[in-house]
């Protein structure tokens, strides 16, 4: 490793333009006679649109046009897509209520837009959008998922009667029926898995330009994955072609999932700026976000776990009902099926489980992936069940998990994963020897001689990321593949830019990315730069979600680099008159091996562009790209155990410790991997402690600003004793795993577990505010 | 926003004058609440008169067993005043624990009261000491000044000018943050003043705003101790209730806080 190779922690090259304000977001672009967009927003949550009377609004200062839902039905302007293919039970395929881009004829959660009108200024549209006149006349709504199923509920779209969007099962049923039949012990659980709204920093926008001339839009976005939205903008919202749509995520200021998909916004503004024939601007302010950005979880859950006469687990019986809000967002329908139900075995020997999953529509904001998404809900259930298992059968929390955990690998669970590697025992061995486990009884004590209430808990994620094997995908019903592409652009003069379909929004890439070249080529990474988030740059990418930029990504920019180096020793071979494989590559020179000939790289590319004098037959030049498809998913797994202290008076909870054992498989950068458990961290305590998206029966939000929607702050989080037990990942050459996610997979099971071990009572939800704490220890 | 017309008066007087030929005009204190509100369009004064820059609204003084505190005086500078600090440490604290750093660089007294959030932190502190609202037009008791939810005395362009605090013989003041907002979901503010005499407000609490406790009062007569409150049973009605707290929750809070209060006032 040199001081900017793998393993090193290099301070972030993108922090410079950051922290001094620098960053260059969507919002910060301003296109010669750009206009405003201002969207018009159903207050209700289910309604039909009657009339929308614009007359008055088209006459006032600056406003360029009102254009609604109806007109973009009518320019034939495609339905929204889901792009994962769910079959129900019974065999029937999901069942997909219209989205349309604005609501011609029907709203169905509050936020949907009906009309935007475009103006020469924002504040102008925000004018003029009050005087539009929009007559709904009010339908009967429904929030809650069991509201929902009810007979006689509110019905969200004729495709869908009852509400359903599937009923999808996993498993072997008979083989978990028989598991339970001969169990010694039973252990049962009702959970709800809490509605959360991403939040990230900066809101979601978009700049559309469309050139007539040229008949090409550029469209300016806040997106994980670029290609991914031009793709989808071209093939099913007859935007235009591939070739006429440039999709631009510059700077993008935090995503968690929220800004993969391709929203109504960024299509109408598309639509609008053809029909206008001026740029458009929309930037969403933080209500439209909370009303608006897809959530995440909104599962409810019960389930049973059947466990021998040697605390052994035999089987799992798992029923889900998830919340898909009003319409299926783009990859909503996976969350809950092969992002959930596959990681149902966790840490653990599972010989039988079997899942079934509801797919419910009710009047509310869509939920698709956010952090974590599918993987949070099951490592959530699995580490309350083992905590409720342990004190149900009275033994060591720890101990019930030790006994049952997976120790040879590969594993084949019963619900599609293969485990690849992992060993779970040594980060659980490291997160308890942490936080002094064996000393926990005499400090409880201690803390009840204070008059409070200490608790400790334990949580043994497993996760599945690394984003994913296009074929195994593709087979569970992906629309897309997931493989990434690189591209190594080595210049005359030796200076290096790699292309990535990967995005960065805030995960470091043009650090990491660059490591990974200085540890090849022992070049400083001041001399490679990192392109990205450009479709008229990169050729294809699949974007970063899931935990893939690494495993994927960084893997793909590995095997371009290979192509690269073995054409560029070829030619070092060359000039040094020397075989190819005596040549070695070190500090930024190849070599010939045993020698103290050689090359300086700058002279090898500038050799490769001349072109004066390379080996017969060789093209000029020194590019080299890759698509590379990963084999299988990766696991990461890790163990978290978390100490804290309950005020019976308030039940307000303070941290005293949270230790978090993981295994990433390879690191790139230390410390942008504690960055990253650090954040996830704070968003799985946040849904632990604070966080919830709320509506009222009405389907009425009651959360949609930071005065009622708790974000963690800073003062609200522990100091995190952060730790890793590595086992390289098998399935790609750099022995990587990914880490973006596992903070907030595993943070709120421990949270919940330490309360409730504190409180003595086991049945907790989430979050757990002081409120309802104080209400549960003071329940009879 | 809407559009508006800014001034910057460089005297009460004048700010008088401005806001009597406006119109639908507002009074622009730190702007830590109007502001918000004026940006998602839910207000839409025809003129701001901002009070920030006029100085006989600035500063603190301590006299005898008065201490004054001038209604422009910002959070920050409350939180950081010696003299504050040695007369009613209780104050300093409360203070400390006032929304974030942000708003304690901007937010004032004289806003917070004039506001009368039922949430607010300074309401508790003036009616539990007995402070008096000093306007351009009278002085006011805070009994008198707080009139229920975002109510208060003052009358159409009437500027508060200061808050003046008998020092008390013993105050302390304890507050269960509103996780979201960081204003009080409930807060309790217990002070004994020098003649003997027992108060307690509460904030956060009651659907009608700051309110005195006479339960915690009796108890704390008879007992300045926190135990002495151990069998007091503060009645759920009449306290909010929303997704943070149940009104039984507030009820506990009310007697909780004192608890603590009464601790840290020693």
């Amino acid at each position: 490793m040199g001081v900017e190779g793998i393993g090193a922690r290099v301070v972030r090259k993108e922090d410079k333009r950051f922290i001094t304000g620098k960053g260059r977001y969507v919002d910060d672009i301003k296109l010669q006679g750009m206009t405003h967009a201002h969207f018009i927003r159903s207050p209700h949550a289910h309604a039909k649109v009657k009339k929308i009377d614009s007359s008055a609004a088209l006459k006032m200062p600056g406003v360029v046009a009102v254009l609604t839902g109806q007109e973009i039905v009518d320019d034939k302007v495609g339905n929204l897509i889901c792009g994962w293919a769910i079959t129900s039970k019974d065999g029937s395929p999901m069942k997909m209520g219209a989205w349309p881009a604005m609501a011609p004829e029907t709203v169905r959660f509050v936020g949907q837009a009906v009309a935007v009108v475009i103006a020469d200024s924002k504040n102008l549209a925000r004018d003029a959008a009050e005087a539009v006149v929009v007559d709904y006349e009010e339908l009967p709504a429904v929030a809650d998922i069991h509201a929902a199923i009810k007979g006689g509920a509110p019905q969200l779209h004729p495709e869908a009667p009852g509400n359903q969007v599937y009923d999808w099962v996993i498993g072997d049923e008979g083989a978990t029926d028989a598991a339970f039949a001969k169990a010694a012990n039973v252990v049962k659980l009702d959970v709800t898995n809490n509605r959360l709204a991403p939040n990230a920093m900066e809101p979601r926008a978009a700049i559309a330009d469309y050139d007539a001339a040229e008949e090409h839009f550029t469209l300016y976005t806040t997106s994980q994955n670029p290609h991914v939205a031009r793709l989808v903008l071209s093939a099913f919202y007859n935007i235009a072609p591939e070739h006429k749509l440039r999709v631009i995520a510059p700077d993008v200021g935090g995503g968690f999932g929220s800004k993969i998909f391709i929203y109504p916004e960024e299509m109408v503004a598309l639509w609008a700026s053809k029909k206008v024939g001026r740029p458009v601007k929309w930037t969403g302010d933080r209500t439209e976000a909370f009303l608006t950005d897809a959530h995440g979880r909104d599962h409810v859950t019960h389930a049973e776990m059947a466990f021998d006469a040697n605390n052994k687990i035999t089987g799992l019986k798992v029923k889900t009902y998830a919340n898909f809000g009003a319409y299926m967002s783009l990859f909503s329908s996976s969350v809950p099926t092969y992002l959930y139900a596959t990681l149902l075995s966790g840490q653990y020997n599972i010989p039988a489980i079997h899942a079934e999953v509801v797919g419910v529509y009710t009047n509310t904001t869509p939920v698709d992936a956010y952090r974590g998404a599918g993987r949070p809900e099951a490592s959530y259930l699995i580490e309350r069940l083992m905590e409720t298992a342990a004190r149900q059968l009275k033994v060591d929390p720890a101990q019930l998990r030790r006994t049952n955990f997976i120790t040879q690998f590969p594993h084949q669970t019963p619900v599609i994963m293969a485990y690849d590697t992992g060993d779970f025992n040594a980060s659980l061995d490291a997160a308890m020897k942490a936080i002094d486990y064996a000393g926990f009884a005499a400090r409880k004590a201690k803390a009840k001689a204070d008059g409070k209430l200490r608790g400790i808990g334990v949580s043994c994620y497993i996760e599945a990321c690394g984003i994913a094997p296009s074929k195994a995908v593709g087979s569970l019903g992906a629309g897309v593949g997931l493989w990434e592409s690189a591209e190594v652009r080595v210049n005359p003069v030796g200076t290096i830019e790699i292309l990535t379909g990967s995005h960065s929004h805030g995960q470091g890439h043009e650090t990491t990315f660059c490591q990974l070249v200085a540890e090849r080529l022992g070049v400083p990474i001041s001399q490679v730069s990192i392109v990205h988030g450009d479709t008229d740059k990169v050729q294809f990418g699949m974007g970063t979600y899931g935990s893939r930029s690494a495993a994927v990504g960084l893997t793909a920019i590995l095997k371009a680099m290979e192509k690269m180096e073995s054409k560029a020793k070829k030619i070092a071979a060359h000039a040094l008159e020397a075989s190819e494989g005596d040549i070695v590559i070190e500090n930024g020179e190849f070599k010939v091996a045993g020698t103290d000939k050689a090359i300086a790289f700058p002279m090898v590319a500038l050799a490769a562009y001349t072109a004066h004098n390379l080996p017969d037959g060789m093209e000029p030049g020194l590019k080299e790209s890759a698509f590379y498809d990963p084999s299988n998913f990766t696991f990461p797994a890790g163990a978290y155990i978390c100490e804290l202290e309950v005020d019976p008076g308030t039940g307000k909870t303070s941290f005293v410790n949270f230790v978090a054992a993981d295994d990433f498989g390879r690191l790139i950068n230390p410390m942008i991997v504690e960055g990253q458990v650090h954040g996830g961290l704070a968003q799985g305590i946040g849904q632990a402690l604070l966080e919830h998206a709320i509506y009222d029966a009405n389907g009425q939000p009651v959360t949609a600003s930071f005065m009622d929607y708790s974000m963690p702050r800073a003062d609200d989080l522990p100091s995190f004793n952060l730790s890793h037990t590595t086992t390289l990942c098998p399935g790609n050459p750099l022995g990587i795993k990914g880490c973006g996610e596992a903070g907030a997979i595993g943070a709120s099971a421990a949270v919940i577990n330490a309360i409730t071990d504190a409180i003595g009572k086991n049945n907790l939800e989430m979050p757990a505010t002081p409120d309802r704490v104080w209400r549960t220890i003071h329940a009879a | 926003m809407y559009q508006t017309t800014y001034h910057r008066p460089s005297s009460v007087d004048e700010a008088v004058a401005l806001f009597g030929k406006s119109s639908e005009a507002k009074f622009l204190a730190g702007g830590q609440t109007l502001l918000p509100v004026m940006k998602q369009r839910l207000a839409a004064p025809s003129d701001v008169i901002d009070l920030g820059k006029i100085k006989e609204l600035q500063g603190v003084e301590l006299s005898g067993d008065v201490l004054t505190i001038k209604a422009g005086t910002t959070y920050f500078d409350i939180m950081q005043n010696a003299d504050v600090k040695k007369a009613i440490p209780a104050i300093a604290y409360l203070t400390s624990v006032l929304g974030d750093p942000a708003v304690r660089y901007r937010g004032t007294i004289g806003g917070s009261i004039a506001n009368n959030d039922p949430a607010a932190d300074y309401p508790a502190a003036l009616l539990a000491l007995g402070a008096t609202v000093k306007t351009n037009k009278r002085s006011i008791s805070a009994e008198d000044f707080f009139q229920g939810l975002f109510t208060t005395a003052l009358e159409d362009g009437e500027i508060i000018t200061a808050v003046s605090f008998p020092v008390p013989a013993k105050a302390g003041y304890e507050k269960m943050r509103h996780p979201a907002s960081r204003f009080a979901l409930t807060a309790v503010f217990v002070a004994q003043t020098k003649s003997g005499e027992i108060r307690v407000a509460a904030t956060g609490a009651s659907q009608s705003g700051v309110m005195r406790v006479g339960a915690i009062e009796a108890a704390l007569k008879a007992n300045w101790s926190p135990s002495a409150l151990d069998n007091v049973s503060i009645p759920a009605s009449g306290l909010l209730a929303d997704i943070h707290g149940t009104a039984e929750y507030r009820a506990n809070l009310v007697k909780v806080m004192a608890q603590r209060a009464v601790a840290a006032a020693g």
